[in-house]
């Protein structure tokens, strides 16, 4: 088992390096840094003391080890369009990102699991026919036709809640909330709900078919004999047993949520990394591309770690494989 | 319709290939499949809609010439206020008909969707075949870049793929080589479900005796792969390719939506549902919502087309 983390951590660390490499070329030859930095009026002197300053003389990999120093040090970069180091800009905008996620991610675990659920104990129900093929449609809708649905449903024609924006936000020191106004707690809501969908029918699909296969098994039946309660069949024995899945599915699904969410954030106006990754390539504002793909790798490589390992740690099977 | 042009011995046998292919495993689960049939039938439909569009399409959208402002916001199948003149699925700000606009929007979508999935389908072959055939160092390399694509959304490399092209490509260009630019990134983040597959395929294909009797005769490692190996591995793709298309189409409509894809010149579906949104608040519901079902139509109809020919070239299912 040792030796199987050793190796999936090695492996996670040069997946970073290539995914390093590609954000350190881009930053690097696509675009001139130099013209970008002097002005009309610069003199090959200039030229070359600048690019000896910048380190654009070193061997490249001499180069790539200096840019992967500075990025580990929070130094990456200025934005071309900003002119403030893209490190600021990006801590200024995680953390509506990051909420938005998290609500995401909770509103899909909490409704998948309740929906999954119910649709296996029912399984020949109306209702639970009804949502298994409302599902369906979820799956084929593209997210941003969702959020303009969404808007058009609850902002045009009730009016109920805002269709762009954060709302008002609290900071506490460098963090920036908005759960703690109402406006900030009404806004996130139609764009957790954009983001979370697709996922919430993943995860009750899932749940579903687990629930499902499950139920079938003899330990149910005898459960069921003994006289448990029907509730304490089916959450206490069943639901428990199909949770290790769920828990790898999800862990897994964080980081689509945290890539889908450039769209939603798109159609919501919501002032994340997303959108400023958006904004970013429209305007070809390299650094800041460069720093966005470099803090999703790190957030993707780094979820599908902690799952696999968590996976080891809870599946004993997995473990005695690991050993031979 | 071509048969006409065929000798009559030519004619009988294409004729004969349909009839055959009619009367295969395939064609009875097509004919016994309604989902099947009707979304057949919508996509082939919507595809010609879009290739004929220059003759079915009542205006030209992109010939300024044609377009009279005073036409701008017409609702659908009601006269305008001013000019007097109908337009059945109302018209956008600029005058231009909804329903021209859209068609030749899907010209661009299915382009860029098709040709995206020919590319992706090229190169993740290529690549399949040579990395199960060659093995070694060859397919370590190819499936371990496979491995760290994989590890990303097909949409955020697409993206990716789009802002660098646009940084390398000058100022002036850049609205014309777009839709390129487009496909490329697309078929780029796409490539790795077809090497998968392929390359699963034929590591079992390599080991079977047909391929060691062309090795025996001495034919070419690339014949044996393209001769060979490759049209033994062609079902699993082809039923990739379906589920690609309608992924590709979804993912240049939000490439497009998102401003990072077709330019307002030569908008797509995508394109045309982004301008919409602006008037969804002004009560001009007719811009956004016809783009957005005709959108949705042609995602699902291939999708559905798609799970059909999944199970039916499936021969567990059978």
């Amino acid at each position: 088992m040792f030796s199987y983390i050793i190796r999936r951590v090695l492996q996670s660390v040069l997946v970073l390096l290539v995914t390093g490499l590609v954000a350190f070329a881009m930053f690097r030859f696509v675009g001139d840094p130099v013209d970008s930095m002097l002005g009309q009026e610069r003199t090959m002197q200039d030229i070359e003391r600048l690019r000896e300053n910048l380190g654009l003389n070193d061997p490249f990999v001499m180069q790539y080890w200096n840019f992967l120093g500075r990025a580990l040090q929070g130094d990456l970069g200025i934005s071309y369009r900003q002119g403030r180091p893209v490190a600021e800009i990006i801590m200024e905008r995680l953390p509506a990102t990051l909420e938005l996620a998290a609500v995401s991610g909770l509103f899909a675990l909490v409704l998948g699991i309740g929906l999954g659920v119910f649709t296996a104990i029912r399984r020949d129900g109306f209702a639970a026919n009804a949502i298994m093929t409302l599902s369906l449609v979820g799956v084929s809708l593209p997210t941003f036709l969702i959020g303009i649905l969404l808007i058009y449903l609850f902002s045009v024609e009730l009016g109920w809640l805002p269709s762009f924006g954060r709302g008002e936000t609290v900071d506490l020191g460098w963090w920036t909330t908005g759960f703690l106004t109402k406006s900030g707690l009404i806004a996130i809501i139609l764009p957790s709900i954009t983001l979370g969908l697709y996922q919430m029918t993943l995860i009750m699909r899932l749940v579903r078919s687990e629930m499902l296969e499950v139920l079938r098994q003899d330990y149910i039946r005898f459960a069921r004999a003994r006289g448990l309660k029907e509730r304490t069949v089916n959450f206490r024995h069943a639901l428990k047993n199909t949770l290790v899945p769920v828990i790898t599915v999800t862990g897994l699904q964080l980081g689509s949520i945290i890539a889908f969410a450039i769209i939603t954030e798109t159609v919501f106006q919501w002032p994340g990394v997303g959108l400023l990754f958006i904004n970013a390539i429209q305007f070809v504002d390299i650094p800041v591309m460069a720093a966005y793909l470099m803090l999703i790798s790190v957030m993707f490589v780094g979820i599908n770690l902690i799952v696999d390992l968590l996976y080891v740690a809870i599946d004993p099977r997995l473990r005695t494989e690991g050993k031979s | 319709m071509t048969d006409t042009h065929l000798p009559p011995a030519e004619t009988a046998r294409a004729r004969s290939r349909l009839a055959m292919a009619w009367d295969s495993d395939v064609g009875w689960s097509f004919r016994r499949s309604p989902v099947a049939m009707i979304s057949a039938f919508v996509t082939i439909a919507l595809i010609l809609a879009a290739v004929l569009a220059p003759l079915f399409a009542p205006h030209d959208p992109f010939n300024p010439a044609t377009l009279n402002l005073m036409n701008g916001f017409t609702a659908p199948g009601t006269p305008n206020a001013f000019t007097g003149d109908s337009f059945l699925l109302g018209t956008d700000d600029q005058g231009r008909d909804v329903f021209s606009t859209i068609l030749y929007g899907m010209r661009i979508s299915l382009f860029v969707g098709f040709s995206a999935v020919a590319f992706a389908m090229v190169l993740g072959i290529s690549l399949g075949l040579l990395a199960g055939y060659v093995g070694g160092w060859t397919e370590t390399i190819i499936m371990r870049i496979a491995d760290v694509q994989l590890t990303f959304p097909a949409i955020l490399v697409a993206m990716l793929i789009f802002g660098v092209a646009k940084g390398i490509t000058p100022i002036e260009y850049r609205d014309e080589v777009a839709i390129w630019v487009l496909i490329i990134a697309i078929g780029l983040s796409d490539w790795v479900q077809f090497a998968r597959v392929v390359r699963g395929a034929t590591l079992v294909e390599k080991h079977k005796e047909y391929v060691q009797a062309a090795r025996l005769i001495g034919r070419s490692p690339l014949a044996i792969m393209l001769r060979h190996i490759l049209p033994n591995v062609l079902s699993p793709v082809l039923v990739i390719a379906t589920i690609s298309l309608a992924l590709a189409i979804i993912a240049e409509a939000t490439l497009s939506f998102l401003g990072v894809g077709a330019p307002p010149t030569t908008p797509s579906l995508g394109t045309l549902i982004s301008i919409g949104q602006g008037f969804l608040f002004s009560g001009e519901w007719w811009i956004l919502f016809f783009p957005a079902c005709t959108l949705l139509i042609l995602a699902l109809a291939v999708n559905l087309l798609g799970d059909w020919l999944r199970d039916a070239l499936n021969p567990r299912l059978r």
